[in-house]
């Protein structure tokens, strides 16, 4: 286990090296030339001169062969120090920990409403197999898996906002701004978690020892909630966990629908205004997230059920 | 191959396609969506392009099946003409990626030691992030355009063929086959192209058509967030962005748009999904998403 964990963190650090090269490499894919654009930002293009734009090549430090700026921004960029937004001029991190909140808060409120909805549906649906309401559940569970977040978002915006009046179109603050992103960021989580605790489920209840219990004369409560329930769990839990990184996804589409505060519209928004520093900060930081979300899921994954083995897997 | 074992194989996969109604039921909507793109300028009423601006956000009638958008166009049409968009997206970005990934799990699965290690640690790297910010930044950095989009797409979905690739090849390099090639001397570009390819085939062409279904998503979310391919082309990502503004006054360019996507992706998972079930029953049930 230890071994494994030790291989699994140096591949970590592995793919944390490459994670900032291509980081670092993306920003070159934009036409034109960098020291420009900063000015043009900066100084707005009316303004633009010759002269200044060799200032800020040379404060920048943009003259420099690739390799020297790509060190030299790994070495602020190891420190915390991801430079400043060109639009607002403030500390990237400050603007990074300003939004996180407001992401944490929306991925976690989507979480809670996929598990309160996925998983008592998951459950019934594998009791009750090949029932009205199994299908039901599939049926929906098929429609909550394919429909684009984006679309349903709109939909519910369209119907509880618009229509009804329920709820407020988009914002940030209060337990009513919260639904509908949630309930949008969560759906898709829901669909695939129901299918997978029902389909766990259905794989345990089919086990001897379930057959055990039941020739013991156990009452089917007993058996569902003390026998089948805890084992068929591991496969739902580590879903959820690779979920989560999915939910940074998510986020993106999510905030950009409903002006939620977030690391995803902050992403968007600084694209559009080609803000690079922030670009190369919010992209690092989510697939750093990403990356630990994973490692963990899959540490857990090994914990959870001894059964597995990682001897030579890579 | 004999002929008629081919020919057998091929009936069993036609009998079991029959019993498979979400798989046929996928099939018959891809064909459909085919036919729509191919013929998109007889099937549309109106040119996707036109704008009638009196007649802006009319709901549907006779003449506008689907209503009209902001500028007066024809929902209908745009939604008819944007489904060649969706089709070209899905099915060239998905052959480029798979190509891409075959290539690169060819050559570390049949080279293991440091080839291997070294595609498999660029494919760790690309996977770490989240795709859709991937494309989203490249995309977004590129500037807007179709090209660019393709290329953003195609960047973040190798990575998946590469893995089962190199899997497979792993694994049949364990049987007697690939030894005796070997032995009889055949070179290395022989073994893969011949021997190893058509026998690890089957997982990506199944692979390949859930990854149509998922590019058009993509493509769509990308477009959504106006980073995509730009007005005034009919694309439904970016119908539904317009829509998006004109929620109370016209739902119906949030509406139609959304469902074409939705039925869209639905099919190449159905199909996906099917032949998954059709190629390797062994295989069913075991991916659940």
């Amino acid at each position: 286990m230890l071994k494994y964990i030790a291989r699994r963190l140096a591949l970590l650090v592995v793919v944390v090296i490459g994670v900032t090269l291509l980081t670092f490499s993306l920003m070159h894919l934009a036409p034109g030339d960098p020291a420009e654009m900063i000015a043009i930002n900066r100084y707005g293009l009316e303004n633009l001169t010759g002269e200044n734009i060799e200032q800020i090549r040379a404060a920048e430090g943009l003259h420099a062969p690739v390799h020297i700026q790509y060190l030299r921004w790994l070495r602020h960029t190891v420190r915390g120090d991801f430079g400043y937004s060109l639009v607002t001029g403030a500390p990237v991190r400050e603007e990074i920990l300003l939004r996180l909140p407001a992401t944490l808060k929306l991925a976690f409120a989507a979480l809670l409403v996929s598990l309160l909805i996925a998983v008592p549906a998951g459950i019934i649906s594998a009791v009750k197999h090949h029932s009205p309401w199994d299908y039901a559940t599939m049926t929906g569970a098929l429609l909550g898996v394919s429909m684009p977040n984006f679309w349903l978002g709109l939909l519910l915006m369209l119907l509880f906002s618009v229509i009804l009046g329920w709820f407020p179109v988009c914002g940030y603050g209060s337990l009513r701004h919260t639904i509908l992103p949630a309930v949008t960021l969560g759906a898709g989580m829901a669909a695939i978690t129901t299918r997978l605790t029902r389909s766990s489920m259905l794989e345990v209840l089919s086990q001897d020892y379930i057959i055990a219990a039941r020739s013991k004369g156990l009452s089917e409560k007993s058996i569902i909630c003390n026998h089948a329930l805890k084992n068929s769990f591991i496969p739902v839990l580590t879903m959820i966990g690779l979920q989560l990184g999915h939910l940074l996804e998510g986020a993106v589409i999510v905030e950009s629908i409903f002006a939620w505060p977030g690391i995803g519209k902050l992403l968007v928004d600084s694209i559009f205004a080609r803000d690079f520093s922030v670009i190369q900060g919010c992209v690092l930081l989510f697939a750093v997230l990403f990356v630990i979300v994973n490692l963990l899921v899959d540490i857990s994954y090994v914990y959870l059920d001894p059964r597995i083995r990682y001897e030579k897997e890579s | 191959m004999d002929l008629t074992a081919a020919a057998s194989g091929q009936n069993l996969t036609l009998q079991r396609l029959k019993k498979n109604k979400s798989a046929l039921a996928g099939l018959v909507i891809v064909l459909l969506l085919l036919i729509i793109a191919l013929f998109a300028p007889l099937l549309a009423p109106h040119h996707p392009h036109e704008q009638k601006l009196d007649l802006a956000l009319t709901a549907p009638c006779q003449e506008y099946p689907f209503g009209t958008d902001h500028f007066g166009r024809c929902i209908f049409s745009r939604i008819i003409f944007g489904t060649r968009t969706s089709l070209e997206i899905g099915v060239i970005v998905t052959a480029i990626s798979a190509f891409t990934g075959i290539v690169f799990g060819l050559l570390g699965g049949f080279y293991s030691g440091f080839v291997d290690e070294l595609i498999m640690r660029v494919v760790d790297i690309f996977l770490a992030f989240p795709g859709l910010i991937l494309a989203l930044v490249i995309a977004g950095l590129l500037g807007p355009g179709m090209f660019n989009v393709m290329f953003a797409l195609a960047l973040v979905g190798w990575m998946g063929y590469t893995r089962v690739v190199r899997g497979a090849v792993l694994a049949e390099k364990e049987k007697g086959f690939f030894a005796a090639a070997k032995a009889l001397g055949a070179g290395d570009f022989y073994i893969m192209y011949r021997h190893l390819l058509p026998n690890i085939i089957a997982p990506v062409i199944v692979m390949a058509t859930l990854g149509i279904g998922h590019a058009i998503l993509t493509a769509a979310g990308l477009s959504f967030l106006g980073l995509g391919i730009q007005p005034p082309a009919p694309v439904w990502g970016s119908m539904l962005n317009d829509g998006k503004n004109y929620l109370q006054a016209a739902p119906q360019m949030t509406i139609f748009p959304g469902f074409a996507i939705m039925i869209t992706v639905l099919a190449f998972n159905f199909l996906g999904d099917g032949m998954r079930d059709i190629l390797d029953p062994k295989l069913k049930e075991k991916r659940i998403t």
